[in-house]
């Protein structure tokens, strides 16, 4: 049995420990916010938060997250941060087919916990493992600056 | 929830009457039933007619004939039907209707449901728009005879009839089934645009809610109880068939519940989809390669580059185009490569089917419903109304989901009938099954010549394409493919609107390459826009003219081509210069193109650096796409087009060698990433004309407004996609 913390809740769950946690998430729990794109850390779909640090739950055994806070899409809104970006995301209408935002939204939760401010060339860093095949991209640079001027 | 459908003579007459509007549904003896049960039922929806429910909560819920795969879709159906209805925006959800042609079907495809060709405004529009007025002469009725008024004198706005002379007021859900009863009325009068309250105004979309919380469905996220997961091996090589297998070590892996062969591989069923995957990691497959397709791309290119030396058939002939070039002046030539490219579409190909007693149910980002339905039901000896199709929202599609030869629905629908249909099945594809498993964007390969006479004008063009059909095998191809031209190999070339007295375009249309090929997000116009458009940048630098210039002066006779060209140059203040950092070139370019009734003309602002590395800053765009249902959504297409079209420009390319597709991830097939995001301005034209698509045409002059950039700012034209930047090294 693996023990994780998942939005402050405690789970067991019997799976293997190289079991990648997102298929813990979205085959065992049934949280599927979180989405699955390359199962190989190279397009951000996956992310959540660790610890309160974006990673790729793709590539995450479950095995090396137990103890740790995990975070995902499905909480994003328990923390202001969270709710002020997704209020952001849905003020300039982000999302056309949605697929990759949840992890998008958890990226840039990361990115203005951290830094408030954040400009063009922060965002692109910190954005740049969040792939987006419709290319939302400006209007996800433009929903970042909105939800760091109501942060401010 | 239970829904309440009542039989009505009258709206069955309309639904006979009227072309193109499939008006009130209902199956008597489901009415009769519904009927007497009336009184019992309090939370219910009412269908007021095909498009429409009306909750008793006042909800008022459009059913969508089309899929939303991001394009907009649902948003837009309902902003049409509610603007007519006058319903109160807020209150407006949508849902995905069922597979039923029937009621459903494309108005522009005849007896076929299905999403795509950016038809999904344009064949809607009369329809959605008598659905909501035809909902809101209901209401009017029911409300006028319960007050014993004049409908004349009752006023619907934001959802809320009233009376001003009585002071009476009711909400739609206190009307919902009085109005289901009323007669459809045979004619509706529509509003006058001008009265419009969300079209052409700012309506949010709504889907923003449910995928910003990681609530939307997609087909990933379906379970059913008992359900297994199937991951499958597929051959290295199109063609190529299972000769054995050896499931023991898959079989001995924790999870893994049947191995069984189907006709597209070896598919491992398991409980979740990390030991499928597992399994599979551990099967061991012979494969029989007699009847696989063996090219690598470098191979089938050479072999049309060695057809384009001869005529092809003929798909448009003006003039005399023999005898123009044999007297010109000076001849300008060549010759452009465009390579085959996958649509990876986010949410790799998926599918859920599950097998019942009386038929079968499958849950897709369903793009094509008549023909999967279709497909499906053969597969299990049912008849095609016996399979129910569960449109989800797809994770992207690009033209993916809308499968010639529904070719993962099958899949997945073999997998069950191997299986005796004893488990409902989630079909997953990893990414390298998605990246690997073709219905690529064709490899296609031009060569252009245009003729100058003696006095410098342009007089003659001959533009040759050589590359496979996607439509010949299809469903499609009766319709579409004539006199052994595919429409949509030649859209975009064949109807060149330059004003070029003598113009030849002819096809080859190689039937001996085994990769299996399909639309990708502009068809036809991801290749033709191209090499027409910096073609003709070429032939303005041979005739030493403006490239704007030259297009106006070539469009007369095309008034909406010319409005947009215009407006975007206006924009992006055409002919003025560009500031470029010491060590940096920089140029503007410009493309205009018409695909799917629509005009998009773009203006592209490119740095280039020392060692060729470009850096696109810019793109100023204007679209002419009749009325602007959406405007937001209209941007926002365009700019995602802007930075899908820029993606395979800069890096598309899926290769071959000895049949085995290169590319697997996103390491081998980079997409676009933020930082390389232009930034995207879009300017619609103002238009009463009715809708036209978007979800394509942002996409087709991105790459030669960028090419011409580069050849503005470097003075080489690129002609092979996607692009060499080791060829701009200054």
């Amino acid at each position: 049995m693996i023990k994780l913390t998942i939005n402050g809740k405690a789970h067991q769950l019997d799976v293997a420990p190289d079991t990648p946690l997102l298929w813990a998430l979205r085959d065992t729990l049934q949280m599927t916010g979180t989405k699955y794109g390359c199962g190989q850390a190279l397009c951000g779909a996956c992310t959540v938060h660790v610890d309160g640090t974006p990673v790729r739950a793709c590539t995450t055994p479950v095995s090396a997250v137990v103890g740790r806070k995990i975070r995902t899409i499905e909480a994003v809104d328990s923390e202001r941060v969270g709710k002020v970006v997704q209020e952001a995301w849905r003020k300039l209408d982000v999302v056309q087919c949605g697929y990759c935002q949840s992890g998008q939204i958890m990226s840039a939760v990361a990115l203005l916990s951290q830094n408030r401010k954040p400009t063009d060339a922060d965002i692109d860093n910190a954005m740049s493992g969040n792939l987006c095949r419709c290319a939302t991209y400006v209007r996800v640079r433009a929903a970042i600056h909105e939800a760091a001027k109501a942060l401010a | 929830m239970s829904e309440i459908i009542i039989e009505n003579l009258s709206r069955r007459r309309f639904l006979q009457g009227s072309a193109g509007l499939t008006l009130g549904f209902c199956l008597p003896a489901v009415a009769a039933a519904a009927a007497g049960k009336l009184g019992a039922v309090a939370t219910v929806n009412t269908e007021i007619n095909a498009f429409l429910k009306i909750g008793a909560d006042n909800s008022v819920t459009v059913m969508s004939k089309h899929l939303e795969m991001g394009q907009g879709t649902y948003t837009g159906l309902a902003t049409i039907l509610a603007d007519e209805l006058d319903a109160d925006w807020a209150h407006v959800r949508v849902e995905g209707a069922p597979a039923d042609a029937k009621r459903y079907n494309n108005t522009f495809w005849g007896p076929s449901q299905g999403t795509g060709g950016s038809t999904a405004m344009a064949n809607s529009w009369d329809q959605m728009r008598k659905a909501g007025a035809a909902g809101r002469a209901m209401l009017v009725s029911a409300a006028a005879k319960r007050w014993n008024v004049g409908a004349a004198e009752i006023v619907v706005r934001d959802g809320v009839v009233s009376h001003a002379g009585s002071g009476r007021k009711a909400s739609f859900g206190e009307l919902a089934l009085d109005a289901a009863r009323e007669a459809v009325p045979t004619e509706v009068k529509l509003k006058d645009p001008k009265d419009f309250r969300l079209i052409g105004k700012q309506a949010k979309r709504k889907d923003s809610a449910a995928k910003t919380n990681g609530t939307a469905q997609f087909t990933q996220d379906v379970f059913l109880p008992g359900m297994l997961v199937a991951v499958v091996a597929h051959p290295p090589q199109f063609g190529a068939t299972v000769k054995s297998f050896d499931a023991s070590k898959a079989k001995a892996i924790k999870g893994v519940v049947d191995v069984v062969q189907i006709p597209q591989g070896v598919a491992v069923l398991a409980t979740d989809t990390w030991s499928a995957k597992k399994g599979r990691d551990a099967l061991s497959v012979s494969w029989d390669d007699s009847k696989a397709f063996k090219l690598g791309s470098d191979e089938i290119l050479a072999k049309y580059k060695e057809m384009a030396k001869k005529p092809g058939l003929i798909a448009a002939n003006k003039g005399d185009t023999a005898k123009t070039f044999a007297g010109a002046a000076k001849v300008v030539s060549a010759s452009f490569d465009f390579p085959y490219l996958a649509h990876a579409a986010m949410e790799p190909m998926n599918c859920v089917v599950h097998l019942k007693a009386d038929g079968c149910e499958v849950w897709n980002g369903e793009q094509f419903q008549t023909v999967d339905q279709g497909r499906v039901a053969a597969v299990f000896g049912l008849k095609p109304e016996q399979v129910r199709l569960n449109m989800l929202y797809a994770g992207g599609s690009f033209g993916r989901r809308a499968s010639t030869h529904s070719d993962y629905v099958m899949e997945a629908a073999h997998i069950v009938k191997a299986i005796n249909g004893k488990a409902p099945v989630k079909l997953v594809w990893l990414r390298e099954d998605d990246m690997r498993g073709g219905y690529y964007r064709p490899l296609f390969h031009h060569t252009l010549e245009a003729a100058l006479d003696g006095s410098g004008k342009l007089v003659g063009w001959h533009h040759r394409l050589v590359g496979q059909s996607i439509l010949t095998g299809s469903p499609f191809e009766a319709v579409m493919v004539k006199d052994g031209i595919d429409h949509v190999s030649v859209e975009g070339a064949s109807n060149l609107p330059y004003a070029i007295p003598n113009l030849l375009v002819d096809l080859h249309t190689p039937t001996d390459i085994g990769v299996p090929v399909l639309w990708w997000r502009s068809v036809g116009s991801s290749h033709t826009a191209y090499s027409t458009e910096v073609f003709l940048d070429q032939v303005a630098a041979a005739m030493g003219k403006d490239p704007v210039a030259l297009r106006l002066e070539l469009l007369s006779e095309h008034p909406k081509h010319a409005g947009v060209l215009k407006l975007a140059a206006e924009k992006a203040n055409w002919g003025t210069p560009l500031k470029a950092a010491p060590g940096e070139r920089r140029g503007r370019g410009v493309a205009v193109h018409e695909s799917f009734n629509s005009f998009v003309a773009q203006v592209a602002e490119v740095t280039v650096k020392k060692d060729g590395s470009i850096k696109v800053d810019r793109v100023v765009c204007a679209v002419d796409c009749g009325t602007a249902i959406n405007p937001d959504n209209i941007r926002s297409q365009v700019e995602g087009a802007v930075g899908f079209a820029l993606s395979a420009a800069l890096s598309g390319e899926i290769t071959l060698k000895g049949g085995r597709v290169e590319q697997g991830n996103f390491d081998g097939y980079p997409l676009l990433r933020i930082g390389d995001m232009p930034k995207v301005e879009v300017h619609i034209v103002p238009s009463s004309a009715a809708p036209t698509g978007i979800g394509e045409p942002g996409v087709p002059p991105l790459a030669p407004a960028v090419a011409n950039a580069i050849a503005a700012a470097t003075g080489k034209f690129l002609t092979k996609l996607p692009f060499n930047t080791t060829e701009l090294v200054a």
